[in-house]
């Protein structure tokens, strides 16, 4: 039997990032693309209607694929979403990761679902914007309003964007109601849709020493945002700690690290918002978390509770 | 037959569909087209003429105008066929229908035999479980067939692939641990072969032939496709969604300008990939390419899914089982900026709507798109448009628009929609064929073959009858008659393609298109519409026996 499931060559993280028309993901894309540190990006877009990719981000343009900057490249799936994603291994294997930008009317958790009948691929996380502006009515809307829920409800990170042009009251309303949605995710202001890069991406990604906060990509972001380390030394049930820190009370939004688990032996532990995933460890790091929240939102001391709580 | 000399074809009885001239004996022909329809001495007076008597005991009809269907159809003959139902292939040969999972199992072990390498796949089509009980059909069933090489089985409703496990091996899905709603499990963790939805379906699809490449420009298949057509008396057939590249435009082009290609062919492009202003340019780049053979310019787009598929978008109270609410396949915003563009550039717009959300918001885009430029005779039309209720008929008429519907569903789901899609009352009125009469919406029928078989006397006979596969009249009130039947298949079709003017009856200056039916269809009674005998086509002219297609 061919188990390409067990075949734990380093599966392609996927993004997948949804949301309604005009909330800002062909802007989140170029944003990440701007920052993407080196990472060679697959970006795949429902299609090449209205230009995907900033223009003077792009190298060069042929059938469906652009080629950006930073060997990063730009496909359009149409709807052979499934194939697209089959043939991309072979044609690019230099690949470190993949955002997928869904069109304005899927369901990014039916997205998700599908990529991971993909042995080739994990789902990273998925992250759905709503625009702080429209979101409220578009909800409401008779023919739109239970699409924009189940978007909303699939999200790991909800991405409130366009902020600048909503008032502090609206923004506080849609705040109110995408939490009473989706309780589990995190919600982000943005405007511009302007996050930091680390918050999508594995944050350790080619990066020697531990993350500093002066790393975290957004112009403003070091005001915005807080990076924090933390050394586990001693063995802990991995699954059950990242199963509580995707808890909102801790304001974690993104956290990766190596850890030593009681039965399983060295993991990689990953969360993305409201997602965790624990996978063996292809290699021998020392046992140390970073983790990334809201300044001011991060607690610390809570967390280090809770670590400990695990050790025993 | 050269260009200048005139025949005059004799026939028992011509239908003409011309209102002035309803019923008549003889049809004179010059350059493909119609002198004109009347007694042998209404049309000497045209000048020298040879009489053709081989329709003499034949009643002709306008050639049948299949409003919606797929040259796919084609293309599918090249795989096996396991459905329920008799069907008739190009060559004329009928399939009798597969009674139960071990028909279809012999059936393809049949085929196996013939094979000779051992890992060469092997495709089936039309599989439709739901009349062999509870039971699925699983990858053990098709592994009694072979287990060294490839095997799938796509369903009669498209949605759903049937593998054996050597597929499962070769696609990576043969272990436990697999969570997707599309590919269930056995008692066993490992998947039972069924691959539901287009998502799971493209895993495994390339691995038996059923990859889009393959069935893209499929040359032999567009020719299948034609033999069909004479075969059902349809001469001209719409190809309704097709991405038209360009080189399945020249392979059409090639193959349609043959001289003794059957059928018109209208091909429409279909709007994926590209913007709304996009998509016009295009089709109007299009339709600049167009023949007399291959009709290109109109664009087709999906607003939802399907209703077995619950995939279909309904207003309240939604599925009968409660399933959630379907997929948009278009956004609303998206269909205002299509409509609005293809009414600036008068380019036809087919918009395909399975549920009565999908109706209204699609009938709300087109409401504001002709405030911001008023059209009068734009023809969009709404293809299947299967739960559309009496109001939104209403609407459709005030708007201009014009509806495609779905009759055969009927015969091949209607049960299933009575019990479990959208209960009694939505399934009596699905297809309201009656209803869209008595409001004057323009009307079509349609197979949308390859998920039904092509035949517009078979649609018509579900229009007029509407029977289940178990027997059940299902609205009753909302049958039609035979005679307004055979003019959807005709002349309302042609109306909804803007070609009613050139084909769809039989009147001095049209194509001369003509159904030949051994059988008259007004005679042979209505419970029998299915059974008329077709003994081919006229074609521009050009006769189409079925014994030679």
């Amino acid at each position: 039997m061919t188990d390409v499931g067990s075949t734990r060559a380093r599966r392609l993280p996927v993004t997948v990032i949804g949301g309604y028309l005009g909330t800002g993901k062909t802007t989140l894309v170029n944003h990440l693309l701007r920052h993407a540190g080196g990472r060679k990006l697959a970006v795949l877009v429902n299609d090449f209607g209205a230009l995907p990719i900033d223009r003077d981000l792009i190298v060069s343009a042929g059938g469906d694929t652009l080629e950006i900057s930073g060997g990063c490249i730009c496909c359009s799936y149409g709807s052979e979403l499934m194939e697209t994603l089959m043939a991309l291994p072979s044609r690019r294997p230099d690949l470190d990761a993949v955002l997928l930008e869904t069109s304005g009317v899927a369901l990014p958790g039916m997205v998700a679902n599908a990529v991971s009948l993909l042995p080739a691929y994990r789902i990273d996380s998925i992250i759905v914007l709503v625009d702080a502006e429209t979101v409220l009515e578009r909800a409401a809307d008779p023919y739109l309003g239970d699409t924009i829920t189940r978007q909303v409800a699939s999200a790991d990170l909800l991405l409130v964007n366009r902020c600048d042009l909503a008032a502090d009251d609206q923004r506080a309303q849609v705040v109110g109601w995408l939490s009473a949605q989706m309780p589990a995710a995190p919600i982000i202001e943005a405007v511009r849709a302007t996050v930091p890069s680390e918050l999508v991406f594995d944050i350790e990604h080619r990066k020697a020493g531990p993350l500093a906060p002066s790393a975290l990509g957004a112009p403003d972001a070091s005001a915005l945002y807080e990076a924090m380390e933390l050394a586990l030394p001693d063995p802990v049930d991995a699954e059950a700690l990242a199963r509580d820190l995707v808890l909102p009370s801790f304001g974690l939004l993104r956290a990766k690290g190596f850890v030593r688990d009681r039965n399983r032996g060295p993991v990689t532990l990953q969360i993305a918002g409201a997602r965790h995933a624990v996978e063996p460890a292809t290699n021998e790091s020392p046992s140390r978390l970073v983790l990334i929240g809201q300044r001011g939102h991060l607690d610390r001391s809570a967390i280090e509770r809770c670590v400990a709580q695990h050790t025993r | 037959m050269t260009a200048n000399t005139t025949t005059i074809y004799r026939a028992r009885r011509i239908l003409t569909m011309n209102p002035s001239n309803p019923e008549t004996t003889h049809v004179a022909v010059r350059e493909g087209r119609i002198l004109g329809a009347g007694s042998l001495d209404d049309l000497t007076g045209w000048g020298p003429y040879t009489l053709d008597e081989r329709f003499a005991d034949k009643v002709l009809l306008p050639g049948f105008v299949e409003g919606h269907s797929h040259a796919s159809e084609g293309t599918f003959w090249r795989y096996i066929y396991v459905g329920r139902f008799d069907r008739m292939d190009p060559d004329g040969k009928v399939w009798p229908g597969a009674t139960s999972i071990e028909e279809v199992v012999g059936r393809l072990q049949d085929h196996e035999r013939q094979l000779s390498s051992p890992d060469e796949p092997m495709s089936g089509w039309g599989l439709d479980p739901i009349y062999y009980g509870d039971r699925r059909v699983t990858r053990q069933d098709l592994d009694r067939v072979s287990t060294t090489r490839a095997i799938g089985v796509l369903h009669a409703s498209g949605h759903i692939f049937n593998v054996n496990s050597r597929v499962l091996d070769l696609a990576g899905l043969l272990r436990p641990g697999i969570n997707h709603p599309g590919v269930p499990l056995g008692d066993d963790g490992l998947p039972t072969g069924e691959l539901k939805g287009p998502d799971a379906m493209s895993l495994v699809g390339h691995h038996f032939g059923f990859d889009r490449e393959a069935m893209a420009s499929d040359e032999p298949g567009l020719r299948r496709f034609a033999r069909l057509c004479v075969r059902q008396g349809v001469t001209t057939a719409t190809d309704l969604a097709n991405l038209l590249p360009d080189e399945a435009v020249s392979m059409m082009r090639r193959v349609t300008g043959e001289a003794d290609f059957p059928v018109r062919i209208v091909s429409f492009r279909r709007f994926l990939g590209m913007t709304a202003p996009e998509v016009i340019e295009r089709a109007l780049a299009l339709r600049k390419q167009s023949t007399d053979r291959l009709r290109l310019g109109a664009v087709k787009a999906f607003v939802d899914g399907s209703i077995q598929g619950f995939s279909a978008r309904l207003r309240w109270p939604g599925y009968y089982n409660g399933a959630p609410n379907g997929l948009w396949y278009t956004a609303p915003e998206t269909m205002r900026e299509l409509y609005g563009a293809a009414l600036r550039a008068g380019v036809l717009v087919h918009s395909h709507t399975n549920g009565d959300q999908a109706t209204e918001m699609a009938l709300d885009c087109l409401e504001a798109a002709l405030l911001g430029q008023p059209a009068r005779d734009h023809r969009f039309t709404l293809q299947h448009c299967q739960l559309a209720d009496a109001a939104q008929f209403r609407r459709m008429k005030q708007l201009g628009m014009c509806a495609n519907l779905f009759p055969n569903h009927h015969f091949y789901w209607g049960d299933q929609h009575y019990a479990m899609t959208v209960g009694p009352e939505r399934a009596t009125r699905m297809n309201a064929c009656a209803t869209a009469l008595a409001t004057g919406v323009p009307l079509a029928i349609h197979s949308d073959a390859p998920v039904t078989p092509l035949g517009p006397l078979f649609t018509a006979w579900g229009a007029v009858n509407r029977l289940t596969a178990s027997g059940r009249v299902l609205g009753t009130e909302e049958r039609i008659s035979v005679a307004d039947a055979l003019r959807t298949i005709t002349l309302g079709a042609a109306y909804t393609l803007r070609l009613d003017g050139e084909v769809g009856s039989i009147e001095c200056g049209k194509r001369a298109d003509f159904a030949v039916l051994e059988d008259d269809p007004t005679e042979i009674g209505a419970e029998h519409l299915k059974d008329v005998r077709i003994w081919g086509t006229v074609q521009d002219g050009r006769p189409f026996p079925a014994v030679a297609a």
